[in-house]
């Protein structure tokens, strides 16, 4: 017997005859691999996992994309974007269709390229999407000091970076999503330690366990999950060892307050959580794309009967949403969370069988 | 002179066009049917029926570890018509090249071609060439006919396959598609990774030994090996079980791929094959690929199985279980 399924046969003993459970997610990376590995498969049916506000492109407001799609179709402008943030609808048009109208958007791996591309092409006026959480925030944050070295006047950051904490609050203040405990995301982790998550234990109780993004790490980091929801001895614990510390890593935090500070920020279909997004400090002014040119990206709004906003949150899974697998495919997306190759109803049509449709309407 | 540039004169028909073909293009491909630069060429009718193909070549970066467009742009319809059942017999190409080419790069992908076309032991024997404007063009683009001959008898295709056939891959997944994506973006691992393209008229050509036991070759380029397994269950009617720890593939290219957020299943491959065959040869069929160079790394991935509805799935090597789909669109690294 492998050693995942051990695991998976312990955990049927631990939960037999236990109450349902429920624990959430909060990173992209952790929807797609437990899907991808097979560890959902293997859950017993008592347990059941949520994927939260953990995939980037998912938690930003279609006004930030509105906002992008503005400035790609002006002329002399190029977008720098992450791969999966160009398919996304805005109200009118995403990022994909702005190229096909004629708009200059370049898909770039890391927001370093966006120095090197404003150095290369001093003719165009360079704007860089700057999404993620924190794991893409220090890069985007070496982007502004070294723009701000090379004096680069062509470049600037729409920014849209978030922050998990705040999000994880705010759910469990709301109270009406029943949690057991997060599976803790394992980049985030990276940057902000698992002393981050004291608070989350000691005001709601719950469990938080750091996994990374192996199968073995993944369940394990399940079973301390359960232990601790049916001995009511919530902790938080690090099944990440050999990335993740307990302090975090302070350098690239101490990057991300050099350059950026709180500002209170909208969640798609989540609304605005005080101080859970970061906005670029008012000495690197230039560089925001925002304040340069004139843009507001808050602005929410979602596609009737679209469910993202309550699947983001844990209110509802995806094969719950009327539009799932029917009119909204990865091919033909309506929202954001179909759209990401992290998102959450992707993830379920992708490596789910308990979707309605079948590898026909691939 | 190494600076020497394609000028949209070189399309324009006339003594520079002549000079580019008898200088530049033809000379590296040298055979008897091209040769005359005649406006077609002929060829002996064997018996058999004809199989015709068409394909295009667009990639950046032009030149990548393992390859070219060159060699990508003969293997590509080499292939498609090999997993035809087909012997390739011969290839056209049109050059389409953009204004500004360095002279120097469209002589390395005529050598390249050349050598591809040795490689598979199929001539081009026509082709054309055509200058576009500057910023019009990508550089170099290919487009790539064929023709092949398929032996009377033999029926590959979806519709042959049955309950209980195996599948197979001739060797490790996703090295193109990575290859290509890290050399992009030059990531720092991009020099560990190489392009598995190559031709494999031999290989399919081995495996016809099988006769009606072979019942199914398919290439799994874009798309990956994901899609090819999607069209199986869909033609077939029947679900695909595939083994994840079966599936060969190389360190490198898997830590690539998480990096990337992507799923090697649907990552591009230009030099491997599926093969479906009945579940009694499937162990000669394993022999007879192993047994080739390009080969060497097969293995029996999966079986079919009946089951409604009709899917891929894949057993993952922990033990669990998920379904495979076809990827949708454009291949995008994720955020984080």
């Amino acid at each position: 017997m492998t050693k995942l399924l051990s695991l998976a046969r312990r955990l049927e003993v631990l939960t037999h005859d236990q109450r349902n459970l429920a624990f959430m997610e909060i990173c992209g990376t952790h929807t797609v691999s437990l899907f991808r590995s097979g560890v959902k498969s293997l859950l017993p049916d008592s347990i059941r996992l949520v994927s939260g506000p953990g995939c980037p492109v998912c938690v930003t407001p279609q006004g930030y994309l509105d906002a992008a799609c503005e400035l790609a179709l002006q002329q002399g402008i190029t977008i720098l974007s992450y791969g999966d943030m160009i398919r996304v609808p805005g109200s009118k048009l995403s990022l994909a269709q702005a190229r096909a109208e004629g708009a200059k958007v370049e898909v770039v791996y890391s927001a370093r390229t966006a120095v090197r591309y404003a150095k290369e092409h001093p003719e165009e006026e360079v704007v860089f999407l700057a999404v993620g959480f924190e794991t893409t925030t220090p890069v985007s944050a070496i982007t502004v000091l070294e723009a701000q070295r090379a004096e680069l006047g062509n470049l600037s950051l729409l920014t849209g970076h978030k922050m998990v904490l705040p999000a994880m609050h705010t759910l469990l203040s709301g109270g009406d999503v029943p949690l057991d405990g997060f599976l803790c995301p394992g980049h985030v982790s990276v940057i902000i330690g698992t002393d981050a998550y004291a608070p989350i234990v000691q005001e709601y109780g719950k469990g938080c366990v750091v996994a990374g993004f192996e199968a073995e790490g993944m369940l394990r980091a399940i079973t301390r999950l359960v232990e601790m929801a049916l001995l009511g001895q919530a902790g938080i614990e690090n099944c990440y060892p050999v990335a993740v510390r307990r302090q975090g890593n302070p350098y690239a935090r101490e990057l991300i307050s050099r350059v950026f500070e709180p500002v209170d920020s909208t969640w798609r279909a989540m609304g605005t959580i005080p101080d859970s997004g970061l906005r670029l400090r008012d000495e690197f002014r230039q560089f925001d794309a925002q304040y340069r040119y004139d843009l507001s990206t808050d602005a929410d709004s979602h596609p009737p009967g679209c469910l993202c906003g309550e699947v983001i949150q844990g209110k509802t899974d995806p094969i719950h949403c009327a539009h799932f697998g029917a009119a909204c495919t990865p091919s033909t997306p309506i929202g954001p969370c179909m759209v990401s190759s992290e998102g959450s109803c992707a993830a379920w049509y992708r490596y789910s069988a308990t979707r309605s449709s079948t590898v026909a309407q691939g | 002179m190494d600076t020497e540039r394609i000028l949209l004169a070189h399309g324009g028909g006339g003594e520079m066009t002549r000079a580019l073909l008898e200088k530049t293009i033809v000379p590296p491909l040298a055979n008897p049917a091209l040769d005359p630069l005649t406006d077609g060429a002929l060829l002996d009718a064997p018996d058999g029926r004809i199989c015709v193909t068409t394909d295009a070549s667009v990639v950046q970066p032009l030149f990548f570890r393992g390859g070219d467009i060159g060699r990508l742009s003969v293997c590509g319809t080499v292939n498609d018509l090999s997993v035809m059942g087909a012997r390739p017999v011969a290839l056209t190409q049109t050059l389409i090249l953009e204004e500004g080419l360095p002279l120097k790069t469209l002589e390395r992908v005529m050598d390249s071609i050349a050598e591809a076309s040795k490689e598979a032991g199929v001539p081009i024997v026509s082709g054309d060439t055509k200058v576009v404007e500057r910023r019009h063009g990508d550089g170099l683009l290919i487009s790539t006919s064929g023709v092949g001959i398929v032996p009377e008898g033999l029926s590959l295709g979806l519709q042959s396959i049955r309950s209980t056939d195996k599948i197979l891959l001739s060797g490790t997944i996703a090295d193109h598609g990575l290859t290509i994506m890290a050399a992009r973006e030059e990531l720092e691992f991009s020099s560990q990774l190489s392009s598995d393209v190559a031709p494999l008229n031999g290989l399919c050509q081995t495996l016809l030994q099988l006769g009606t036991s072979l019942r199914f070759l398919r290439d799994p380029t874009r798309g990956g090996l994901a899609g090819v397994l999607a069209d199986i269950a869909e033609g077939s009617g029947l679900t695909v079980e595939v083994h994840e720890q079966r599936i060969p593939i190389h360190p490198t290219t898997h830590h690539a791929a998480e990096l990337l957020g992507l799923d090697p299943l649907t990552v591009a491959n230009e030099g491997k094959i599926v093969v479906v065959c009945a579940a009694e040869v499937a162990d000669r069929a394993l022999e007879l690929l192993r047994g080739t160079l390009l080969g060497r790394a097969a293995a029996i991935i999966g079986e079919m199985v009946p089951a409604n509805p009709p899917l891929v799935e894949l057993m993952t090597s922990g033990g669990g279980r998920r379904i495979v789909t076809r990827p949708h669109g454009e291949t995008l690294p994720r955020i984080c």
